[in-house]
Protein backbone atom coordinates (compact mmCIF):
# COMPACT_ATOMS: atom_id res chain seq x y z
CA UNK A 1 0.00 0.00 0.00
CA UNK A 2 3.31 1.88 0.40
CA UNK A 3 3.35 2.75 -3.06
CA UNK A 4 -0.40 3.93 -3.75
CA UNK A 5 0.19 6.39 -0.83
CA UNK A 6 3.08 7.89 -2.55
CA UNK A 7 1.70 7.43 -6.00
CA UNK A 8 -0.95 9.33 -4.28
CA UNK A 9 1.14 12.13 -2.78
CA UNK A 10 3.12 12.80 -6.59
CA UNK A 11 -0.47 12.73 -8.41
CA UNK A 12 -1.81 15.41 -5.41
CA UNK A 13 1.65 17.58 -6.25
CA UNK A 14 1.88 17.54 -9.09
CA UNK A 15 -2.14 18.63 -9.52
CA UNK A 16 -2.06 21.15 -7.29
CA UNK A 17 1.11 22.89 -9.64
CA UNK A 18 -0.76 22.55 -12.59
CA UNK A 19 -3.79 24.19 -11.13
CA UNK A 20 -1.53 27.11 -9.75
CA UNK A 21 0.38 27.55 -12.93
CA UNK A 22 -2.52 25.61 -15.93
CA UNK A 23 0.40 25.63 -18.29
CA UNK A 24 -0.51 22.38 -19.86
CA UNK A 25 -4.10 22.34 -19.40
CA UNK A 26 -4.70 26.03 -20.62
CA UNK A 27 -2.60 25.36 -23.94
CA UNK A 28 -4.04 21.62 -24.30
CA UNK A 29 -7.69 22.99 -23.92
CA UNK A 30 -7.20 25.39 -26.35
CA UNK A 31 -5.49 23.99 -28.77
CA UNK A 32 -7.90 20.45 -29.05
CA UNK A 33 -11.09 22.98 -29.61
CA UNK A 34 -8.94 24.93 -32.41
CA UNK A 35 -7.87 21.27 -33.79
CA UNK A 36 -12.08 20.88 -33.60
CA UNK A 37 -12.92 23.90 -34.47
CA UNK A 38 -10.67 23.62 -37.94
CA UNK A 39 -11.97 20.69 -38.81
CA UNK A 40 -15.69 21.78 -38.45
CA UNK A 41 -15.04 24.41 -40.79
CA UNK A 42 -12.14 22.99 -42.91
CA UNK A 43 -14.38 19.69 -44.16
CA UNK A 44 -18.45 19.65 -45.07
CA UNK A 45 -19.34 16.86 -41.66
CA UNK A 46 -22.73 15.77 -42.74
CA UNK A 47 -24.55 13.96 -40.15
CA UNK A 48 -23.37 10.91 -41.93
CA UNK A 49 -19.70 11.87 -42.53
CA UNK A 50 -19.93 12.51 -38.78
CA UNK A 51 -20.87 9.19 -37.66
CA UNK A 52 -18.01 7.26 -39.55
CA UNK A 53 -15.72 9.44 -38.97
CA UNK A 54 -16.87 11.31 -35.56
CA UNK A 55 -14.75 9.13 -33.37
CA UNK A 56 -11.70 9.74 -35.74
CA UNK A 57 -12.13 13.69 -35.17
CA UNK A 58 -12.45 13.31 -31.42
CA UNK A 59 -9.72 11.16 -30.67
CA UNK A 60 -7.23 13.07 -33.21
CA UNK A 61 -7.92 16.09 -30.63
CA UNK A 62 -7.47 14.08 -27.91
CA UNK A 63 -4.59 12.59 -28.81
CA UNK A 64 -2.44 15.87 -29.24
CA UNK A 65 -4.23 17.22 -26.35
CA UNK A 66 -2.14 14.62 -24.60
CA UNK A 67 0.93 15.26 -25.67
CA UNK A 68 0.83 18.80 -24.34
CA UNK A 69 0.01 17.12 -20.85
CA UNK A 70 2.39 14.30 -20.88
CA UNK A 71 4.92 17.01 -22.04
CA UNK A 72 4.68 18.60 -18.42
CA UNK A 73 4.92 15.77 -16.53
CA UNK A 74 8.22 14.84 -16.17
CA UNK A 75 9.36 18.38 -17.61
CA UNK A 76 7.74 20.24 -14.34
CA UNK A 77 10.70 18.55 -12.10
CA UNK A 78 13.12 19.75 -14.27
CA UNK A 79 13.63 23.56 -12.73
CA UNK A 80 15.54 23.32 -9.70
CA UNK A 81 16.11 19.73 -9.71
CA UNK A 82 13.11 18.67 -8.38
CA UNK A 83 13.31 15.12 -9.88
CA UNK A 84 16.17 14.35 -8.00
CA UNK A 85 14.70 15.37 -5.01
CA UNK A 86 12.06 12.68 -5.55
CA UNK A 87 14.33 10.11 -6.91
CA UNK A 88 16.24 9.88 -3.76
CA UNK A 89 12.91 9.78 -2.21
CA UNK A 90 11.88 6.58 -0.68
CA UNK A 91 9.03 6.16 -3.30
CA UNK A 92 9.94 3.75 -5.96
CA UNK A 93 10.21 4.24 -9.86
CA UNK A 94 6.90 2.47 -10.04
CA UNK A 95 5.02 4.93 -7.59
CA UNK A 96 6.74 7.92 -9.22
CA UNK A 97 5.27 6.93 -12.89
CA UNK A 98 1.27 5.52 -11.21
CA UNK A 99 1.27 9.34 -9.52
CA UNK A 100 2.23 11.06 -12.75
CA UNK A 101 0.08 9.00 -14.85
CA UNK A 102 -2.68 9.60 -12.43
CA UNK A 103 -2.18 13.23 -12.81
CA UNK A 104 -1.65 13.37 -16.58
CA UNK A 105 -4.90 11.25 -16.61
CA UNK A 106 -6.95 13.16 -14.41
CA UNK A 107 -6.15 16.21 -16.40
CA UNK A 108 -6.83 14.42 -19.73
CA UNK A 109 -10.19 13.95 -18.77
CA UNK A 110 -10.58 17.39 -17.47
CA UNK A 111 -10.14 18.14 -21.23
CA UNK A 112 -12.08 15.68 -22.52
CA UNK A 113 -15.08 16.30 -20.30
CA UNK A 114 -14.99 19.99 -22.40
CA UNK A 115 -14.39 19.16 -25.68
CA UNK A 116 -17.32 16.83 -26.13
CA UNK A 117 -19.95 19.02 -25.99
CA UNK A 118 -17.95 21.47 -27.79
CA UNK A 119 -17.55 18.10 -30.38
CA UNK A 120 -21.62 17.73 -30.57
CA UNK A 121 -22.30 21.56 -30.78
CA UNK A 122 -19.59 22.09 -33.90
CA UNK A 123 -20.42 18.88 -35.88
CA UNK A 124 -24.34 18.71 -34.57
CA UNK A 125 -23.89 15.13 -32.97
CA UNK A 126 -26.05 13.10 -30.45
CA UNK A 127 -23.13 12.16 -28.60
CA UNK A 128 -25.07 10.66 -25.94
CA UNK A 129 -26.56 8.07 -26.79
CA UNK A 130 -24.46 5.20 -24.48
CA UNK A 131 -23.12 7.59 -21.87
CA UNK A 132 -21.91 4.95 -19.93
CA UNK A 133 -19.87 2.84 -22.53
CA UNK A 134 -18.82 6.27 -24.06
CA UNK A 135 -17.22 7.30 -20.34
CA UNK A 136 -15.23 3.72 -20.58
CA UNK A 137 -13.82 4.39 -23.82
CA UNK A 138 -12.86 7.69 -23.06
CA UNK A 139 -11.22 6.43 -19.25
CA UNK A 140 -9.39 3.56 -21.04
CA UNK A 141 -8.10 5.59 -23.95
CA UNK A 142 -7.15 8.20 -21.47
CA UNK A 143 -5.24 5.83 -19.46
CA UNK A 144 -3.43 4.48 -22.38
CA UNK A 145 -2.06 7.70 -23.42
CA UNK A 146 -1.75 9.45 -20.05
CA UNK A 147 0.64 6.14 -18.86
CA UNK A 148 2.51 5.58 -22.20
CA UNK A 149 2.94 9.44 -22.23
CA UNK A 150 4.26 9.53 -18.76
CA UNK A 151 7.04 6.77 -19.70
CA UNK A 152 8.36 8.69 -22.87
CA UNK A 153 7.88 12.06 -21.10
CA UNK A 154 10.55 10.12 -18.51
CA UNK A 155 12.47 8.92 -21.14
CA UNK A 156 12.87 12.07 -22.87
CA UNK A 157 13.25 14.72 -19.74
CA UNK A 158 17.01 15.50 -20.77
CA UNK A 159 16.23 15.55 -24.57
CA UNK A 160 16.64 19.28 -25.38
CA UNK A 161 13.91 18.66 -28.17
CA UNK A 162 11.99 16.54 -26.05
CA UNK A 163 8.58 18.22 -27.38
CA UNK A 164 9.38 17.22 -30.47
CA UNK A 165 10.45 13.57 -30.00
CA UNK A 166 7.27 12.61 -27.13
CA UNK A 167 5.09 13.00 -29.71
CA UNK A 168 7.23 10.82 -32.41
CA UNK A 169 8.06 8.19 -30.28
CA UNK A 170 4.49 8.11 -28.50
CA UNK A 171 2.08 8.28 -31.71
CA UNK A 172 3.48 5.19 -32.81
CA UNK A 173 3.26 3.31 -29.89
CA UNK A 174 -0.61 4.16 -29.68
CA UNK A 175 -1.89 3.58 -32.43
CA UNK A 176 -4.18 0.45 -31.50
CA UNK A 177 -5.55 1.96 -28.02
CA UNK A 178 -6.40 5.26 -30.33
CA UNK A 179 -7.51 3.05 -33.10
CA UNK A 180 -9.63 0.80 -30.42
CA UNK A 181 -10.98 4.20 -28.92
CA UNK A 182 -12.13 5.82 -32.43
CA UNK A 183 -13.48 2.95 -33.46
CA UNK A 184 -15.62 2.20 -30.41
CA UNK A 185 -16.45 5.87 -29.92
CA UNK A 186 -17.93 5.40 -34.13
CA UNK A 187 -19.79 2.91 -32.60
CA UNK A 188 -21.26 4.93 -29.87
CA UNK A 189 -22.37 7.21 -31.64
CA UNK A 190 -24.04 5.69 -34.39
CA UNK A 191 -28.06 4.74 -33.57
CA UNK A 192 -29.31 1.11 -33.36
CA UNK A 193 -27.47 -1.78 -31.74
CA UNK A 194 -24.02 -2.33 -31.34
CA UNK A 195 -21.77 -3.89 -33.84
CA UNK A 196 -20.63 -7.54 -32.89
CA UNK A 197 -16.73 -7.16 -33.11
CA UNK A 198 -17.58 -4.12 -30.36
CA UNK A 199 -15.93 -6.52 -27.56
CA UNK A 200 -13.48 -7.06 -29.55
CA UNK A 201 -12.12 -3.73 -29.97
CA UNK A 202 -12.90 -3.10 -26.17
CA UNK A 203 -10.86 -6.00 -25.74
CA UNK A 204 -8.06 -4.30 -27.37
CA UNK A 205 -8.20 -0.64 -25.35
CA UNK A 206 -8.47 -3.03 -22.11
CA UNK A 207 -5.56 -5.32 -23.44
CA UNK A 208 -3.32 -2.08 -24.29
CA UNK A 209 -3.96 -0.62 -21.12
CA UNK A 210 -3.29 -3.91 -18.91
CA UNK A 211 0.17 -4.60 -20.87
CA UNK A 212 1.63 -1.48 -21.21
CA UNK A 213 0.85 -0.39 -17.65
CA UNK A 214 2.48 -3.19 -16.42
CA UNK A 215 5.50 -3.03 -18.56
CA UNK A 216 6.00 0.41 -17.52
CA UNK A 217 5.64 -0.21 -13.75
CA UNK A 218 8.38 -2.86 -14.20
CA UNK A 219 10.69 -0.52 -16.01
CA UNK A 220 10.48 2.79 -15.28
CA UNK A 221 13.32 2.32 -12.32
CA UNK A 222 15.78 1.63 -14.95
CA UNK A 223 15.09 5.32 -16.64
CA UNK A 224 14.86 6.84 -13.72
CA UNK A 225 18.40 5.91 -12.23
CA UNK A 226 21.08 6.69 -14.71
CA UNK B 1 32.89 -2.93 15.58
CA UNK B 2 30.03 -1.33 14.20
CA UNK B 3 29.04 -1.40 10.49
CA UNK B 4 29.91 1.23 8.79
CA UNK B 5 27.17 3.97 7.91
CA UNK B 6 28.46 4.56 4.37
CA UNK B 7 30.77 2.36 2.41
CA UNK B 8 32.07 2.49 -1.51
CA UNK B 9 33.91 0.14 -2.39
CA UNK B 10 36.28 0.24 -5.96
CA UNK B 11 33.90 2.69 -7.32
CA UNK B 12 34.05 3.36 -10.83
CA UNK B 13 32.10 5.81 -13.32
CA UNK B 14 32.44 6.34 -16.54
CA UNK B 15 30.32 8.43 -18.57
CA UNK B 16 31.00 7.28 -22.49
CA UNK B 17 34.67 6.60 -22.40
CA UNK B 18 35.47 9.10 -19.53
CA UNK B 19 36.00 7.91 -15.96
CA UNK B 20 34.37 10.56 -13.80
CA UNK B 21 35.50 8.60 -10.93
CA UNK B 22 38.39 5.73 -10.27
CA UNK B 23 38.46 3.71 -8.13
CA UNK B 24 36.93 5.26 -4.44
CA UNK B 25 37.05 3.30 -1.71
CA UNK B 26 36.19 4.97 1.89
CA UNK B 27 34.18 3.95 4.75
CA UNK B 28 32.23 6.19 6.91
CA UNK B 29 30.41 5.77 10.60
CA UNK B 30 27.59 6.71 12.24
CA UNK B 31 28.37 9.95 13.23
CA UNK B 32 30.91 11.05 11.19
CA UNK B 33 31.47 14.20 8.92
CA UNK B 34 33.00 14.08 5.77
CA UNK B 35 34.18 17.19 4.05
CA UNK B 36 34.16 16.22 0.64
CA UNK B 37 36.83 18.96 -1.15
CA UNK B 38 38.31 19.01 -4.97
CA UNK B 39 38.09 21.37 -8.40
CA UNK B 40 35.29 21.68 -10.46
CA UNK B 41 35.24 18.77 -12.11
CA UNK B 42 36.99 16.71 -10.07
CA UNK B 43 34.05 14.52 -9.32
CA UNK B 44 32.70 14.94 -6.15
CA UNK B 45 28.95 15.88 -7.29
CA UNK B 46 29.16 12.21 -9.29
CA UNK B 47 30.51 10.55 -6.08
CA UNK B 48 27.69 12.27 -4.01
CA UNK B 49 25.33 11.34 -6.74
CA UNK B 50 26.51 7.71 -6.54
CA UNK B 51 25.73 7.72 -3.31
CA UNK B 52 22.56 9.17 -2.88
CA UNK B 53 21.07 6.35 -5.56
CA UNK B 54 20.44 9.35 -8.14
CA UNK B 55 23.28 7.18 -10.66
CA UNK B 56 24.54 3.63 -10.91
CA UNK B 57 28.56 3.06 -10.12
CA UNK B 58 29.84 1.56 -13.35
CA UNK B 59 31.80 -0.45 -11.49
CA UNK B 60 32.00 -1.27 -7.65
CA UNK B 61 29.88 -1.29 -5.00
CA UNK B 62 28.50 1.35 -2.68
CA UNK B 63 26.60 0.45 1.07
CA UNK B 64 24.48 2.85 3.15
CA UNK B 65 23.83 1.04 6.43
CA UNK B 66 25.19 -2.38 5.11
CA UNK B 67 22.11 -2.01 2.33
CA UNK B 68 21.53 -1.46 -1.24
CA UNK B 69 21.54 2.39 -1.68
CA UNK B 70 18.24 2.14 -4.22
CA UNK B 71 16.22 -0.45 -1.69
CA UNK B 72 13.16 2.30 -0.14
CA UNK B 73 13.93 1.45 3.39
CA UNK B 74 18.08 2.93 2.57
CA UNK B 75 16.63 6.48 0.83
CA UNK B 76 13.98 6.96 3.55
CA UNK B 77 17.62 7.51 6.01
CA UNK B 78 18.75 9.98 3.32
CA UNK B 79 18.76 13.72 2.97
CA UNK B 80 20.11 15.05 -0.15
CA UNK B 81 20.50 18.88 -1.02
CA UNK B 82 22.19 19.39 -4.58
CA UNK B 83 23.23 22.16 -6.40
CA UNK B 84 19.61 23.27 -7.02
CA UNK B 85 17.15 23.55 -4.62
CA UNK B 86 14.79 21.46 -5.63
CA UNK B 87 11.67 23.12 -4.99
CA UNK B 88 8.73 24.03 -6.59
CA UNK B 89 8.76 27.22 -7.73
CA UNK B 90 4.36 27.77 -7.65
CA UNK B 91 3.92 26.31 -4.23
CA UNK B 92 4.14 27.80 -0.78
CA UNK B 93 7.19 27.09 1.28
CA UNK B 94 4.11 24.78 3.25
CA UNK B 95 3.19 23.13 0.20
CA UNK B 96 7.14 21.93 -1.06
CA UNK B 97 7.47 20.45 2.61
CA UNK B 98 3.98 18.83 2.73
CA UNK B 99 4.72 17.23 -0.95
CA UNK B 100 7.90 15.62 0.21
CA UNK B 101 7.21 15.51 3.53
CA UNK B 102 4.17 12.99 2.33
CA UNK B 103 6.76 10.60 0.74
CA UNK B 104 8.40 10.20 3.98
CA UNK B 105 5.48 10.09 6.24
CA UNK B 106 6.23 13.09 7.93
CA UNK B 107 3.82 14.65 10.34
CA UNK B 108 2.06 18.16 9.82
CA UNK B 109 3.20 19.16 13.38
CA UNK B 110 7.20 18.76 11.95
CA UNK B 111 6.37 20.66 9.39
CA UNK B 112 5.23 23.62 11.03
CA UNK B 113 8.32 22.91 13.52
CA UNK B 114 10.86 23.40 10.63
CA UNK B 115 9.32 26.37 9.16
CA UNK B 116 10.23 28.15 12.50
CA UNK B 117 13.42 26.62 12.68
CA UNK B 118 14.27 27.96 9.37
CA UNK B 119 12.40 31.70 9.87
CA UNK B 120 10.02 31.12 7.01
CA UNK B 121 6.97 30.80 9.24
CA UNK B 122 5.79 33.96 8.31
CA UNK B 123 5.92 33.73 4.78
CA UNK B 124 4.68 29.78 4.67
CA UNK B 125 2.00 29.96 2.32
CA UNK B 126 3.50 32.63 -0.75
CA UNK B 127 4.91 30.85 -3.63
CA UNK B 128 8.46 30.27 -3.31
CA UNK B 129 9.37 32.18 -6.70
CA UNK B 130 8.58 34.73 -4.56
CA UNK B 131 11.82 34.45 -1.99
CA UNK B 132 15.01 35.55 -1.73
CA UNK B 133 17.93 33.16 -2.85
CA UNK B 134 18.57 32.67 0.88
CA UNK B 135 15.08 32.59 1.72
CA UNK B 136 14.84 29.59 -0.74
CA UNK B 137 18.41 28.07 0.24
CA UNK B 138 16.98 28.23 3.91
CA UNK B 139 13.79 26.06 2.87
CA UNK B 140 16.09 23.71 0.83
CA UNK B 141 17.77 23.06 3.89
CA UNK B 142 14.77 22.37 6.02
CA UNK B 143 13.14 20.15 3.18
CA UNK B 144 16.43 17.76 3.81
CA UNK B 145 16.31 18.07 7.35
CA UNK B 146 12.38 17.37 7.92
CA UNK B 147 12.37 13.49 7.73
CA UNK B 148 15.32 13.32 10.23
CA UNK B 149 17.51 11.56 8.29
CA UNK B 150 20.70 10.24 9.36
CA UNK B 151 22.73 9.77 6.22
CA UNK B 152 22.88 14.04 4.87
CA UNK B 153 24.36 14.17 1.13
CA UNK B 154 25.01 18.10 0.64
CA UNK B 155 26.11 19.21 -2.59
CA UNK B 156 27.65 23.06 -2.24
CA UNK B 157 25.34 23.72 0.37
CA UNK B 158 26.66 26.76 2.25
CA UNK B 159 26.43 28.74 -1.82
CA UNK B 160 24.28 31.74 -1.64
CA UNK B 161 23.99 31.41 2.05
CA UNK B 162 24.27 34.80 4.42
CA UNK B 163 26.13 34.37 7.37
CA UNK B 164 23.38 33.97 9.35
CA UNK B 165 22.20 31.02 7.28
CA UNK B 166 25.70 29.13 7.64
CA UNK B 167 25.14 29.50 10.64
CA UNK B 168 21.99 28.17 11.18
CA UNK B 169 23.25 25.57 8.68
CA UNK B 170 25.87 25.02 10.57
CA UNK B 171 24.22 24.52 13.83
CA UNK B 172 21.79 21.81 12.31
CA UNK B 173 24.53 19.74 10.56
CA UNK B 174 26.41 19.77 14.21
CA UNK B 175 23.12 18.78 15.79
CA UNK B 176 22.53 16.28 13.31
CA UNK B 177 25.94 14.84 14.24
CA UNK B 178 25.46 14.90 17.64
CA UNK B 179 22.37 12.79 17.03
CA UNK B 180 24.71 9.87 14.72
CA UNK B 181 23.82 11.24 11.43
CA UNK B 182 26.22 10.79 9.30
CA UNK B 183 27.20 13.51 6.84
CA UNK B 184 29.02 13.99 3.57
CA UNK B 185 29.67 17.52 2.05
CA UNK B 186 30.96 18.52 -1.31
CA UNK B 187 32.37 21.89 -0.83
CA UNK B 188 34.50 24.87 -2.03
CA UNK B 189 34.28 27.07 1.05
CA UNK B 190 36.79 24.82 3.52
CA UNK B 191 36.43 27.32 6.38
CA UNK B 192 32.96 26.20 7.19
CA UNK B 193 33.45 22.71 6.06
CA UNK B 194 36.11 22.23 8.25
CA UNK B 195 34.74 23.45 11.45
CA UNK B 196 31.90 20.07 10.69
CA UNK B 197 34.84 17.98 9.67
CA UNK B 198 35.93 15.06 11.41
CA UNK B 199 36.93 13.45 7.84
CA UNK B 200 38.67 15.07 5.16
CA UNK B 201 38.31 13.39 1.50
CA UNK B 202 40.44 15.61 -1.55
CA UNK B 203 39.12 14.25 -4.71
CA UNK B 204 41.10 14.44 -8.36
CA UNK B 205 40.49 14.09 -11.56
CA UNK B 206 38.06 11.67 -10.27
CA UNK B 207 40.47 9.53 -7.94
CA UNK B 208 41.08 10.04 -4.01
CA UNK B 209 43.58 11.81 -3.82
CA UNK B 210 43.24 12.07 0.18
CA UNK B 211 40.70 10.27 2.96
CA UNK B 212 41.49 10.90 6.41
CA UNK B 213 40.98 12.39 9.43
CA UNK B 214 40.86 16.22 9.70
CA UNK B 215 43.77 17.80 11.63
CA UNK B 216 44.20 21.74 13.52
CA UNK B 217 46.57 22.46 10.47
CA UNK B 218 43.38 21.66 8.00
CA UNK B 219 41.18 24.12 10.41
CA UNK B 220 43.43 26.87 10.14
CA UNK B 221 44.44 26.83 6.62
CA UNK B 222 42.07 26.52 4.18
CA UNK B 223 44.71 25.64 1.22
CA UNK B 224 47.16 23.57 3.35
CA UNK B 225 45.00 20.30 2.04
CA UNK B 226 45.38 21.31 -1.49
CA UNK B 227 48.77 21.85 -1.52
CA UNK B 228 49.84 19.17 0.98
CA UNK B 229 47.93 16.37 -1.01
CA UNK B 230 46.68 17.61 -4.38
CA UNK B 231 48.95 17.50 -7.37
CA UNK B 232 46.94 19.49 -9.48
CA UNK B 233 47.17 23.05 -7.61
Amino acid sequence: MTILRHASAIAIKDLRSEFRTKEALNGALSFSIVILLMIAFAFDTGAELVSDYGGGILWLAFTFASALIVNRSFARELPNDCIDVLVSSPASGAALFLGKSIASFLLLVVIESICLPVFGVFFNVTWWRNPSQLALVVLLGSWAMACMGTVFSALTINLRLREVMLPMLMYPMLIPAVLSAMTLTNYLMQPGPLPPDYAQWMRMLVGFDIIFTTLALALVETILVR
Amino acid sequence: MSQPAVEAAGVWKYFGDYPALREVSFQLRGGECLALLGRNGAGKTTLLRILAGLSGASKGAVKIHNGDVRASETRARIGWLGHAIGLYDELSARENLTAFGALYGVSMAAIQEWLERVSLNHVADSPVREYSRGMRQRLAVARAFVHAPDLLLFDEPFTSLDDKAIALLQSLLSEARANGATIILSTHQIREAMELASKVALIERGQLAHFGPRTEAMLGDPSYIYRTFGTAA
